[in-house]
């Protein structure tokens, strides 16, 4: 293990760590284990009462500002960075050393199962150092690009960080810590003696990780005597306890029972209980500057403790600390309860859910065949899958969710339609809202870079794969003498389905891939219509690139040809451009029927049977004469599974 | 107990003119020598089987022995009960069926015509049908059955395919069943059905068509065409379930069907309902009341009746279910007379919704005359002719509504010439 100083990347210095984990190869595959599983489920009830267990307060003024580090760990997804936070927890005596302790800043159980970090995650570390007692908090940090913006606001709390690649990560037999070492001098600019080598796994060399953390990232520049200059830079919320704010105190001291004010809503609130995080909840006197913990002030509703926000006394105003962007939903899906009863149940559900993740934009919709429901706006992918996990898991809500779309521009050239919008570029989230190709001066599409990183054996299939994406290369590098690191500017559209699955299957599971936002381009877009018999179907319009409309267009007509039922006349499923039929399938008309024999004995169960028809009927939408059943709808609008 | 042979005899060449007669009289309206209350058919479950068939679902049983005089006694206490209650005077048709029937004393057979004889009248032109399996019935067994009373034998051929026949779990040969329809025919002229399925896993087109063909070279009057339905709980379905069988074609199977019935058709037969063809007039009188929604009286383990039951004040028509398991069955029956289980009331809604399904499987379909017997005070124009969706049927030619009748096109009607 190497412990490089790392020149500031950020506004603190960065640790880089090697961790040589044969546990961890591989990019964010889920992983099931059930002793995972079954230490999530008894951490889980522990939790439940540590916090009320402990009674005893911590004495937080023994920690002077130059006793105190604030770090995160930054890493790659799935190179180790929790199983590390685990050991380090274990060494300060944080939690007890047993074999149970997995992921144990990963809380949620959607974390534990797919083996990631989703929510950042705050823990104190009580660490004596050549008989100096230091405070070291510790944020968790997602590694995943969809959850950045929880890393950005993580390290506003930091002065430093510590950077874990793992040495192993695309083949164990071909692990060597002398390659990897170029890769970060070639990637990161971070020489080589500037790293710790550790196995996160078997504890060896963590020890010298907390030592430079203490060595090398310099304590926070923060006053105790100023007025009180605290960040809140998460919240979560408790439905007993209400919002738990995450803060880190920039200047002076809170306590309990004192008054404080938002900056951002002027509310004033009193203080219930603050405490440090360790990594639960655990009440303490007072916390200082440079600390890090939570408090609880009454906040009912999360958008009072907005993230970002600052919290000061009242009489001492302080100038607002800078804050945080909002993050800009990339990914939109169509989300409905899979009965319209469960409405109201789903409704609080995704409320809730969106208290603990306010990156969700949550719009009203609803489908003429799906019902009621919501359009939702995520971060990516993973973000909706994992917020989709959340609800069925922590929720025990079931809901269809449509194929995520992104958000399409359109610049407008019709001056009627610039003054109803009152704008001249409109972003369109729902097909049915987009203009017409004459109305419109150009369409434009978001566009991300992706990065991959593959042994050179699939570099071939791997850019066959991105020029089917409709993507363009940028750049194409050797990190090292056999693996290559590609990056390509991508149509967002093209990644959302299925384009990780295909990546991770033409590799045999080895190449990477990553992303970041780049803007818009122009783009050559198309609306296109399915039809039954000609008539329109609402629901099923597309909004797709003219190049690939035909392969979509098919996809739609053969998904619909497997589920619509067989009528007594035949159905035409078509799909057009315009007046342009691209795509089309035949239903055939149904022949048999009644066949069966009737009898004295059948009668009763066949007029059951005729009643049940009866009532599935009025349960279906009519598109013209065509009886089109919800599940119908659901097989072509919702996610499909991995192909 | 067996009824004198002269009797018997007479009923069979009886029931066969009255038959045509009744059937002449077509479907114009009922003979109404009795007012409809009083007449009622029957039909008598015989529960117990040698070997479970594997696509089979009804209510059967092979049982280790059959105390059979204590089911026989059993059947004739319920026959009685029932007719008490139903208030019928006239028994027009009688059908055993199951279960193997045929597997029963014609002895059983015998006591029970005679019973309802004695409780209610049965004419000597009633219809008496008995199911029977090519396996168990020897000629003179059925001869036996003859001089019991049946003149009119439903024999459950299914197959002319011997691997076919193993894939049912039928316990008889091809040859068997082509023996069995030569003696059925020799004693019962004129007065026997089979019954052919279609739709089975693998089946073809082409084949069945042979064995159509070759069946109607060898066959009497009356043949019934099945489509396999997989129940739920059969082995068949297992087997489709689990993969080791291929499921039926449906396209294949409507195939069948379509052919099959232009085969029949140039063959003379009418398709007088969607499962069953007859010539020579030869229609069973017993499963038309059905279709009809006559009265019918259920007796035996599990059996359906749907009457009135006038003979104890009632007024409404109710549907009833004896009890299904044969024991238990028979002690009800020995403690109240009778073994019912279950019985609902019908509404006036349900009693019109089922002439309307019975009905429309028929070619005659449902006449205004007989949908005014159920409902004096609405016509079928007054219901069906505003309906939408009937409008929707009527213009894509699937269903007829005209001054005669309501009746599906194409269907069980295709292209018979009208009524001279």
């Amino acid at each position: 293990m190497w412990t490089p100083v790392g020149r500031g990347r950020w506004h603190g210095r960065a640790l880089t760590v090697w961790a040589t984990s044969a546990a961890h190869r591989g990019l964010l595959e889920p992983r099931l284990t059930p002793s995972r599983g079954a230490a999530a489920k008894s951490r889980t009830a522990d939790r439940l009462y540590s916090s009320a267990d402990r009674k005893e307060k911590i004495d937080m003024s023994r920690f002077s500002v130059e006793n105190i580090r604030n770090f995160s760990i930054i890493a790659h997804v799935d190179h180790g960075k929790s199983t590390l936070a685990d050991r380090l927890l274990e060494l300060t005596g944080t939690i007890d050393k047993t074999k149970n302790n997995k992921q144990v800043l990963d809380k949620l159980q959607v974390e534990r199962e797919r083996g990631i970090t989703v929510k950042a995650q705050t823990a104190s570390l009580f660490y004596n150092c050549e008989g100096k007692q230091y405070l070291l908090n510790l944020i968790d940090t997602p590694g995943h690009v969809d959850f950045s913006y929880e890393v950005s606001r993580s390290l506003s709390a930091c002065q430093g960080v510590l950077l874990v690649v793992d040495a192993n990560e695309i083949d164990l037999k071909n692990a060597d810590p002398a390659r990897v070492e170029k890769q970060i001098e070639k990637v990161f600019d971070i020489p080589s003696d500037e790293c710790i080598k550790i196995s996160a796994k078997l504890g060896t060399n963590v020890e010298r990780v907390l030592q430079a953390v203490i060595e090398r990232i310099p304590p926070p520049k923060v006053h105790r005597k100023n007025p009180l200059k605290a960040l809140v830079f998460d919240s979560t919320f408790d439905q007993y306890r209400g919002v738990i704010a995450n803060v880190a105190l920039f200047d002076g001291v809170v306590s309990k029972g004192d008054k404080i004010i938002s900056a951002h809503t002027k509310k004033t609130y009193e203080v219930n209980e603050v405490g440090v995080l360790n990594p639960n909840e655990q009440p303490t006197h007072k916390l200082y500057a440079g600390q890090v913990g939570y408090l609880i002030a009454g906040m009912k509703d999360v958008t009072e403790a907005q993230i970002g926000d600052t919290l000061y006394l009242p009489k001492q105003p302080v100038e607002p600390l800078p804050g945080f962007k909002s993050a800009k939903p990339m990914v939109f899906a169509g989300m409905y309860p899979i009965d319209q009863s469960e409405y109201n149940n789903l409704k609080s559900a995704v409320e809730k859910l969106t208290i603990n993740d306010s990156s969700v934009t949550v719009h009203r919709d609803s489908s003429l065949a799906l019902g009621a429901g919501w359009r939702l706006g995520f971060l990516g992918l993973l973000h909706m899958e994992v917020f989709n996990q959340r609800l069925e898991q922590e929720y025990n809500a079931s809901v269809i969710l449509t194929t995520p779309t992104v958000p399409y521009k359109a610049v407008l050239s019709s001056a009627k339609l610039i003054k109803e919008y009152r704008e001249k570029e409109i972003t369109i989230i729902n097909p049915a809202q987009f203009p017409d190709k004459s109305k419109v001066t150009e369409y434009l599409e978001p566009v991300i870079l992706g990065t991959i990183i593959t042994p050179d054996e699939y570099t071939g299939k791997v850019m066959m794969l991105c020029q089917a994406r409709r993507a363009v290369q940028k750049n194409m590098m050797y990190i090292d003498q056999n693996r290559v690191m590609l990056k390509y500017l991508f149509p967002l559209n093209e990644i959302v389905v299925d384009f990780y699955d295909s990546l991770k299957s033409l590799s045999s599971g080895y190449a990477s891939f990553d992303y970041e936002d780049a803007g818009y381009q122009t783009a050559d877009l198309v609306k296109m219509d399915i039809l039954l018999n000609g008539n329109l179907v609402e629901e099923l319009v597309t909004i797709v690139h003219k190049d690939k409309a035909h392969t979509v267009g098919k996809a739609i007509c053969e998904r619909l040809k497997d589920s619509l039922p067989r009528q007594l006349f035949e159905i035409a499923i078509q799909a057009a451009i315009g007046s342009k039929i691209i795509a089309r399938e035949t239903v055939k008309a149904y022949r048999k029927n009644v066949l069966a024999k009737c009898y004295g004995g059948d009668i009763t169960r066949k007029m059951k049977l005729l009643k049940r028809q009866a009532e599935g009927k009025k349960k279906l939408r009519k598109i013209g004469n065509i009886e089109v059943p919800k599940d119908a709808f659901i097989k072509v609008l919702r996610t499909q599974p991995d192909k | 107990m067996a009824l004198p042979g002269t009797r018997a005899r007479g009923w069979a060449a009886a029931a066969k003119i009255a038959q045509r007669r009744r059937h002449a009289e077509g479907a114009r309206g009922s003979s109404s020598r009795a007012p409809p209350s009083s007449r009622a058919a029957l039909y008598v479950h015989w529960p117990y089987c040698e070997k479970r068939c594997s696509y089979c679902n009804f209510n059967k049983y092979v049982p280790r022995g059959v105390d059979e005089a204590a089911m026989r006694s059993c059947l004739v206490t319920e026959a009685q009960t029932l007719l008490r209650l139903s208030g019928v005077r006239r028994v027009e048709s009688v059908f055993f069926g199951g279960g193997t029937p045929s597997l029963a004393s014609p002895s059983t057979v015998a006591a029970v015509l005679e019973a309802v004889d004695q409780a209610a009248h049965l004419p000597a032109d009633s219809e008496v049908t008995l199911e029977a399996n090519p396996t168990s019935p020897s000629g003179a067994r059925l001869a036996a059955f003859g001089a019991a009373g049946v003149n009119r034998l439903s024999i459950g051929l299914q197959s002319l395919d011997d691997t076919e026949l193993q894939l049912l779990g039928r316990t008889h040969s091809a040859r068997d069943a082509l023996q069995t329809l030569a003696e059925a025919r020799r004693l019962f002229p004129g007065r026997v059905s089979v019954d052919l399925m279609l739709g089975l896993p693998a089946q073809q087109v082409g084949p069945w068509l042979g064995q159509l063909r070759m069946l109607l070279g060898r066959c009497d009057d009356h043949l019934s065409l099945y489509q396999l339905t997989l129940e739920r709980g059969t082995a068949l379905f297992t087997q489709v379930q689990r993969g080791t069988l291929p499921a039926p074609d449906p396209e294949l199977a409507a195939e069948m069907y379509q052919e099959g019935r232009a085969v029949l058709r140039e063959a003379g037969f009418r398709q007088y309902e969607v499962s069953n063809f007859a010539r020579n007039g030869a229609l069973s009188t017993h499963n038309w009341t059905y279709w009809q929604c006559g009265q019918y009286l259920g007796i035996g383990p599990g059996a359906h009746g749907r009457f009135v039951p006038q003979g104890a004040g009632g007024h409404t028509r109710e549907a009833r279910i004896q009890t299904l398991e044969p024991d238990n069955w028979m002690k009800e029956v020995m403690l109240f007379g009778h073994g019912t289980r279950r019985r609902v009331p019908l509404g006036q809604l349900e009693l019109l919704e089922e002439v309307l399904a019975m009905g429309l499987r028929t070619d005659v379909g449902i006449t205004h005359q007989h949908w005014q017997q159920f409902e004096p005070q609405l016509s079928l124009w007054d219901v069906f002719g505003a309906s939408e969706e009937v409008k929707a049927l009527l213009a894509q030619g699937l269903l007829l509504l005209d001054h005669r009748c309501v009746v599906v096109a194409g269907g069980a009607r295709a292209r018979r010439p009208r009524e001279p």
